[in-house]
């Protein structure tokens, strides 16, 4: 009880703090919706250029922007600012988190809570409506199902890829901009139908890292398309599974960050 | 005896020219060394370029591939390739993102050490930016391109008259984005707080720019007005489209003037709301 109470506390300082300058967070508000929007008129823009990009049309590319644009916003918005740690451990405030008789994860969580994304979610959500609007999807309990959790778990597996960037800076400083490729490029790439990228690329991204599993695979068994690549139907119901993993190992990763950390001493 | 006067005695009373000159050497050499020792930052952030030159090549390539005639925007696969993967080093030398620290001066109180010094804080920052570019053109842009030429065919120019069109145009290219960046920093001056400006201008400036997809994938109208009414175009994809010969030559410094003209328009704009700024000044802190 004392312990949400603290947190509590936590996010009501973060609150008080977005909405101390309004204008500014006004602005930071209405922008930020606009950033999700421009991913998606990216979207709109290139498959006005052709008309089938990677052997998909413009509707079932949507699909999986939809997907990807609410899991991506959704952990954006829970866990995004965890990038910040940079700032903690390059000044050494991580001291102060660590003296504290909370856990560290959801105190920087909590304390940096980007409330300006919160409109963000209303975009994110409206691009998989207006996929799913476009789409003709057969329906069976089964893919009902799995538009609940293929977007959930998105958001787990972009939330888990968030620590783990962030992690680094427990080794390596300045390497934030390291991150952004996973983070932002994990959104870019699963964006598109995967069939865009080099095989080398795609192996690594979409295989390796497991980025293949977050909106592709889930988008064509709710379109009821057969794989190009070749995986069988069920691999889309597999992003739960995924996304468990990666938390997994995000969980150790930043237990050893944690453990690692040496305070600046200035 | 002499009298007093509270003037700034000039390093070189005697060549007031030659003085300003070192002095704004000076400043840009702060500016190279200043981003000399984030050696970690600069690795990091190339690996990142180079990640985003793959995802928005094959994306780009793709889209080549099943575009009618297969030149989206009139750019064939190769000149797209370049366009990406020039365009993820020339967007450090430019600069477009990542710059608060005015912002962050104006809300803490600091800008008043740059009132007080004898150089307009518009010619000093300019100064340290153009240090910044210089760093920033040594170190950023060769490995995403050493990597794209690995990776891809790329386009190499063919006229004599592009390399040094294309070397003003990123000179261009840069004040203009020191001077937009130097005007959302400086609503500080009124708002207190920049983030919200900054962040719009994040974002607009990259897509507007012509980070995310080549600007004349959009329809003909919407081109030649961001062009002519708005200085983003002359941020990235002027010098990018001069690189890879999008144009014929007379259309090409057409649009290095063009581009011109916005740098002079925007640095103006900008000296005159620090004017303006100077005089309704509250100093924070304390």
């Amino acid at each position: 009880m004392g312990e949400l109470r603290a947190y509590a506390a936590l996010f009501g300082g973060r609150l008080r703090s977005a909405t101390a300058y309004r204008t500014s967070f006004a602005v930071e508000m209405v922008t930020n919706a606009a950033g999700t929007l421009i991913d998606v008129v990216t979207v709109f823009v290139l498959y006005h250029a052709a008309a089938s990009v990677g052997g998909f049309t413009l509707d079932e590319a949507l699909m999986m922007t939809g997907i990807t644009a609410f899991a991506f916003v959704l952990a954006d918005l829970t866990v995004g600012n965890i990038d910040q740690l940079e700032t903690y451990v390059r000044t050494g405030r991580l001291d102060a988190v660590l003296v504290r008789p909370l856990a560290v994860l959801p105190q920087l969580i909590l304390a940096d809570l980007p409330l300006r994304k919160l409109m963000r979610l209303a975009v994110g959500t409206g691009v998989l409506g207006l996929a799913l609007a476009r789409n003709d999807v057969d329906w069976t309990p089964a893919r009902a199902l799995l538009l609940v959790t293929a977007p959930i778990s998105g958001a787990v597996f972009f939330g888990a890829i968030f620590v783990l960037s962030a992690a680094s800076a427990f080794w390596w400083i300045d390497s934030g901009k390291l991150g952004h490729g996973f983070t932002y490029g994990g959104r870019d790439f699963t964006s598109y139908p995967i069939t865009v990228y080099g095989s080398w690329f795609r192996t690594l991204f979409a295989y390796g890292l497991g980025f293949g599993f977050v909106s592709y695979q889930p988008a064509l068994t709710l379109l009821g398309r057969a794989d190009p690549l070749g995986l069988p139907s069920w691999a889309g119901y597999l992003s739960p599974l995924i996304a468990l993993v990666v938390s997994a190992v995000a969980a150790v990763v930043w237990r050893l960050g944690v453990r690692h950390y040496r305070s600046t001493g200035s | 005896m002499d009298t007093l006067d509270a003037s700034v005695p000039a390093i070189s009373p005697r060549r007031p020219i030659g003085a300003s000159v070192a002095t704004f050497r000076a400043l840009m050499g702060s500016g190279f060394r200043r981003y000399a020792t984030y050696r970690q930052a600069t690795i990091a952030g190339t690996f990142t370029n180079i990640v985003f030159g793959f995802l928005r090549c094959y994306v780009l390539l793709a889209v080549a591939a099943g575009a009618a005639g297969g030149a989206p925007g009139g750019y064939d696969a190769r000149q797209l390739a370049t366009f990406v993967w020039v365009g993820q080093g020339l967007l450090n030398v430019v600069g477009i993102w990542g710059w608060g620290d005015l912002a962050d001066r104006i809300r803490t109180g600091d800008i008043v050490a740059d009132l007080v010094r004898p150089v307009s804080p518009v010619t000093a920052y300019l100064a340290a930016d153009l240090g910044r570019a210089t760093h920033a053109l040594v170190t950023r842009v060769g490995p995403p391109v050493l990597v794209g030429a690995l990776f891809f065919p790329l386009a190499t120019p063919s006229r004599w008259q592009t390399v040094p069109l294309f070397a003003v145009s990123v000179l261009l290219a840069v004040i203009g984005s020191f001077a937009c960046r130097y005007l959302v920093n400086a609503t500080a001056y009124w708002l207190d707080d920049a983030r919200g400006p900054l962040m719009f201008w994040t974002l607009g400036s990259g897509v507007l720019a012509g980070l995310y997809f080549p600007l004349r994938l959009l329809p003909d109208w919407m081109t030649v007005t961001l062009w002519v009414a708005t200085p983003l175009p002359g941020l990235l994809q002027t010098p990018l489209d001069v690189l890879i010969e999008r144009d014929q030559p007379a259309l090409q410094a057409g649009l290095v003037a063009l581009q011109a003209v916005w740098a002079v328009i925007m640095l103006a704009l900008a000296h005159w709301v620090q004017r303006r700024a100077e005089r309704r000044l509250v100093a924070q802190g304390g």
